[in-house]
């Protein structure tokens, strides 16, 4: 436990919020912006500036953030959870389901 | 903000402004100096001009807009005399708007010194009338607000443009009109455009609008997403689109104006500024801020506001830019140059509502004539480039 970190929640209807800190796995969530206040805790290493579950999330469904669909959860995923390209892709783009999980740097492209 | 009205300039052709600015107009870059001679130490004097010998027709349809801004009371083109753009005809034009005007020609009048002599007398005159225009009362149903960002970080899609957002929704509920734009910055979110249309027009013009960014995107092998914006925690395009798209709010969208058009009747609007298809495939989209705020300037947004995360130090002409951040950090490292932080919300001091209504106080103190901070720098930045897009239909706006 390393204290309190900021979730910032932007539209009601989203079911993600962006993580202001970095927090460790177990670390409390502290809930801000729109939507209703909750308890959360980091479910696993999470790096600022990326998203948190808010809810239970089953596969197939729409992540919704900014109250619009911006990809489809490719797992379940619980509260608490790092949603990224290992468990949401795009509708459009089918590339970044490709890409290194941390860095975003294409894994596909041959060099030699 | 309890009195919704301040005190504007009317213009002969019933525009109203906030400001009252005399433009010097160059119609080449050989002209820039002497234009820019002529404006110094002249308080409400602004310069623009369009750097090219051959001329064209999207950046002259851009100078006339601007010639014939809300904010822009009289106009004074000075050109070098063999360029192909020609400053009697844009006097002339704008002249049709009931605006004092003068033009003439540098290699006419004995060189640089002659020329700054003769161009401030020409100057003084038009001031003249300028003090002459009327005062008259206006409120937000007179207000047009541009919207731009730029020198993005993280907070820029969670406060920044959400902010604005609100604000938008606000004006447009106010009887006021918003504009937005960065097209190219929207892809994937073709359903979310249409969805907001006001009507079955608005619809098919959103559409068209969308393929065509598409089709841009495709050609320059330009998208707007990086791996460092997934490293950052962004997971798709959409989700880096809607940062962008954040900055229209949720009201409904009016239709689709191209640069240099202004928006028929009031409400929400997005403007394309991306090329046109054209033999000679000139044009960028967005080369750089400067040039998409006078885009948003020439459909006769009287203030426009700009989102920098990161923060920037630019201005702009003819209309007054308030500079905004997500970033309080930024706020406190740019304190001369930032207008509003809206970061605040991210700190937890303010809500989303909240910042919207202090921005909207900030608005109307700045309509009111209350000078912004890249005002009181005196900056005035602008990009004029060489551009094609199809003449303007006028199924939804009008010229400017």
């Amino acid at each position: 436990m390393s204290g309190k970190h900021v979730l910032f929640q932007i539209h009601a209807q989203d079911n993600v919020a962006t993580l202001l800190d970095d927090a460790r796995q177990g670390d409390l969530l502290e809930h801000r912006g729109e939507g209703q206040d909750m308890f959360l805790q980091a479910w696993q290493e999470t790096a600022a500036g990326h998203k948190i579950a808010l809810r239970p999330i089953p596969l197939g469904d729409s992540i919704i953030k900014y109250g619009v669909a911006i990809g489809i959860a490719t797992a379940a995923i619980r509260p608490g959870e790092w949603v990224h390209l290992h468990n949401c892709k795009s509708r459009y783009d089918a590339r970044s389901s490709l890409l290194d999980l941390n860095s975003g740097v294409p894994t596909e492209t041959r060099y030699e | 903000m309890n009195d919704p009205q301040w005190q504007g300039y009317l213009r002969a052709d019933g525009k109203l402004g906030v400001r009252n600015t005399a433009l010097i107009i160059y119609t080449v870059q050989c002209a820039e100096f002497v234009a820019h001679q002529i404006a110094q130490d002249e308080p409400d004097t602004h310069v623009i001009g369009f750097p090219g010998c051959y001329d064209n027709e999207y950046a002259i349809r851009l100078l006339l807009a601007l010639s014939r801004h809300p904010n822009v009371g009289a106009v004074l083109a000075v050109g070098l005399g063999c360029e192909y753009t020609q400053p009697a005809r844009i006097a002339e034009v704008v002249g049709r708007s009931g605006r004092p005007t003068r033009s003439f020609f540098i290699q006419e009048h004995g060189g640089t010194a002659s020329s700054i002599r003769y161009g401030k007398s020409l100057l003084n005159a038009l001031k003249r009338e300028l003090e002459a225009v009327p005062r008259v009362s206006m409120s937000w149903p007179d207000l047009v607000v541009g919207c731009e960002c730029g020198g993005s970080d993280g907070t820029s899609g969670l406060a920044g443009n959400p902010v604005v957002g609100r604000f938008f929704d606000w004006l447009v509920d106010q009887g006021g009109t918003a504009v937005f734009e960065e097209v190219v910055e929207m892809i994937g979110l073709r359903h979310e455009l249409e969805a907001r249309a006001a009507g079955e027009t608005a619809r098919i013009a959103l559409g068209l609008t969308y393929e065509k960014a598409e089709q841009y995107c495709r050609a320059v092998r330009q998208y707007s997403v990086s791996p460092g914006n997934f490293a950052g925690g962004l997971t798709t395009i959409e989700e880096k689109s809607l940062g962008a798209f954040a900055k229209s709010g949720s009201r409904p969208i009016q239709g689709v104006i191209k640069v240099a058009e202004a928006p028929s009747h009031p409400g929400l609007w997005l403007m394309d500024s991306v090329p046109d298809q054209h033999f000679m495939q000139f044009g960028y989209t967005n080369p750089n801020d400067t040039e998409g705020i006078i885009d948003l300037i020439s459909a006769g947004t009287q203030v426009v506001l700009f989102v920098t995360g990161r923060g920037s130090v630019i201005g702009s002409p003819i209309s007054p830019l308030i500079k905004i951040t997500g970033n309080s950090k930024t706020f406190q490292r740019m304190s001369d140059d930032m207008d509003f932080n809206a970061g605040a919300v991210l700190d937890g001091t303010m809500t989303l509502d909240q910042a919207a209504l202090s921005l909207a106080a900030l608005v109307r103190n700045v309509a009111s004539g209350g000078l912004s901070k890249p005002e009181k720098l005196g900056h005035r930045e602008y990009f004029i480039p060489y551009k094609h897009q199809d003449t303007p239909g006028l199924l939804e706006g009008c010229r400017a």
